[in-house]
């Protein structure tokens, strides 16, 4: 069964319409890229399934169970948002690390803020925080960056911020973790970092939602490809069928222009 | 000469009244104002707006001068009851609220200077607003305000001689005396105590500046 279903999502500011019929599914511990010229609305849909934008029409349903339906005011209530959202990471394009706290602190801090809720926080809080702790660090060396857990953003460069950021991600669990142009960001030399901890999370079977230019990257990494014009999806299907045989014309002129480069 | 000191470190006494009295009210009232202006009844946020516009456009003398004077003189010519202040308390109000007023432009341009990603990246991690606020927003929104700050504490240093307009004995108006009996060294002593006091403020922001220089 599919972890994510996505139906009929449509999103307007004002007059434009930004999403238009967007229906898709993804399975657990899939991949799936999301492809298109700028403008075309991928991030408005990642930042839909994240609750930073209230979609005006269409459902969106986490394991079976509707977490959101435009029609069902009940479903969006801020207090259950919150928790809702638990469901979904998102990385960034520019990263957005908190600047006053170490590498390992922004990877902990929502974790710690999030454990006071339990009912055995008083009793046990030592402990907690310190399996926080300690996951924060693992986490961080998965990231390739034990040694930078004390470093301050400002510190870091560009490719290790957003390698903490995909650390302060995972540190939640989510179910789906979201990637909005990740590298789009950085500097070439420093693309090449965090699309080998993205590759390594696809290998270690993360469930996950890739918003990118690199179209080799979405390939090879991707089990499924979209790809999205103008605010609806052209194609979509498995991510080697859809790059290098693509059969919508928009799609196959896309294509062609990161071809020529 | 120590007599003449002495009486001028008393009258300095009244602007470091008028200095922390302002302080300890316009920070918070400012805080107070901020929100208003930003706030969503576009009524009170216009109003507000319009209120800082005044108060930040008209010279503080002119406000001390209308907070002490209108109160009675409505009294006297319209029987209209407001309480009136004292000399003292006349100067505070006007000065706490045309100070909460410049603050509140301050806290304004700090909270707009935060990027909206870091409110976002508060939210996708599933916290609360007030989380958000304080966990998040508020150190940077501090590190942000202290330099304007500074500058415009200082400057209040400086104001609170105004509050001789309503004859409250401060340092200037005490040194004036002598300068009228033929005696012209107290007045330029003065500056000394306004040069020592803004020193030491000088210090203390540079002190804060440098605490806050481990993020950027
Ligand atoms: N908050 C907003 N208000 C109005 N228009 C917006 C807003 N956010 C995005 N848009 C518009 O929606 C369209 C899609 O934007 P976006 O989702 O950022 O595309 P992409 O990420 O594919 O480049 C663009 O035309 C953009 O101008
Ligand atoms: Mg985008």
């Amino acid at each position: 069964m599919a972890i994510l279903e996505v139906h009929n999502i449509e999103k307007h500011f004002g007059p434009t319409r930004v999403l238009e019929d967007i229906s898709f599914e993804l399975k657990r511990g899939q991949a799936l890229a999301i492809i298109g010229s700028s403008g075309s609305g991928k991030t408005t849909l990642l930042r839909c399934l994240n609750f930073l934008e209230t979609p005006n029409k269409g459902t969106i349903s986490v394991e079976g169970k509707v977490i959101f339906d435009a029609a069902d005011p009940s479903t969006q209530k801020e207090s259950e948002v919150r928790k809702k959202r638990l469901h979904f990471g998102m990385v960034f394009q520019s990263f957005n690390l908190f600047p006053q706290y170490t590498a390992l602190e922004n990877v902990t801090l929502a974790s710690k803020l999030l454990a006071k809720e339990r009912e055995d926080y008083k009793q046990n809080k030592n402990r907690i925080l310190m399996e926080i702790e300690a996951e924060g660090k693992a986490l961080l060396d998965r990231m390739g960056l034990a040694d930078r857990a004390d470093h301050y953003p400002h510190q870091l460069s560009g490719g290790q911020q957003q390698r903490v950021a995909i650390a302060r991600a995972l540190a939640l669990h989510p179910d789906i973790l979201c990637f909005d142009e990740p590298t789009s960001a950085l500097d070439p030399e420093l693309t090449g970092e965090v699309l080998k901890v993205i590759r390594s999370l696809a290998d270690q079977k993360t469930t996950m939602i890739i918003v990118t230019h690199e179209m080799a990257f979405a390939r090879d990494v991707a089990d499924q490809v979209i790809f999205m014009d103008g605010g609806v999806i052209v194609e979509q299907g498995p991510a080697q069928q859809v790059i290098d045989h693509p059969v919508q014309e928009r799609t196959k002129q896309f294509l062609s222009r990161y071809a020529e480069n | 000469m120590d007599v003449i000191f002495a009486r001028l470190c008393e009258a300095f006494v009244i602007n470091c009244e008028l200095f922390f009295v302002t302080l300890l009210f316009a920070i918070p009232l400012g805080l107070v104002i901020c929100f208003g202006a930003r706030s969503k009844f576009k009524p009170l946020a216009w109003l507000i707006k319009t209120f800082v516009w005044v108060i930040r456009g008209t010279p503080l003398m002119l406000q001390v001068i209308i907070f002490f004077f209108v109160p009675g003189l409505l009294k006297v010519n319209y029987g209209i009851n407001i309480p009136t202040f004292g000399r003292f308390s006349g100067a505070a109000v006007a000065f706490v609220i045309n100070y909460a007023c410049y603050f509140s432009e301050i806290y304004r341009g700090g909270i707009d200077s935060i990027p909206k990603g870091q409110y976002e990246a508060g939210e996708v991690l599933g916290m609360t607003k007030s989380q958000i606020f304080f966990k998040v927003t508020l150190m940077q929104l501090i590190k942000r305000i202290i330099p304007p700050m500074g500058n415009e504490i200082i400057t209040l240093v400086k104001d609170t001689s105004l509050a001789r307009i309503i004859s409250n004995k401060e340092i200037i108006m005490m040194a004036n005396e002598y300068t009228s009996k033929g005696l012209i060294w107290p007045l330029f002593s003065t500056g000394l105590f306004f040069l020592v006091f803004v020193g030491a403020l000088t210090l203390l922001f540079g002190y804060i500046e440098r605490k806050m220089d481990y993020f950027r």
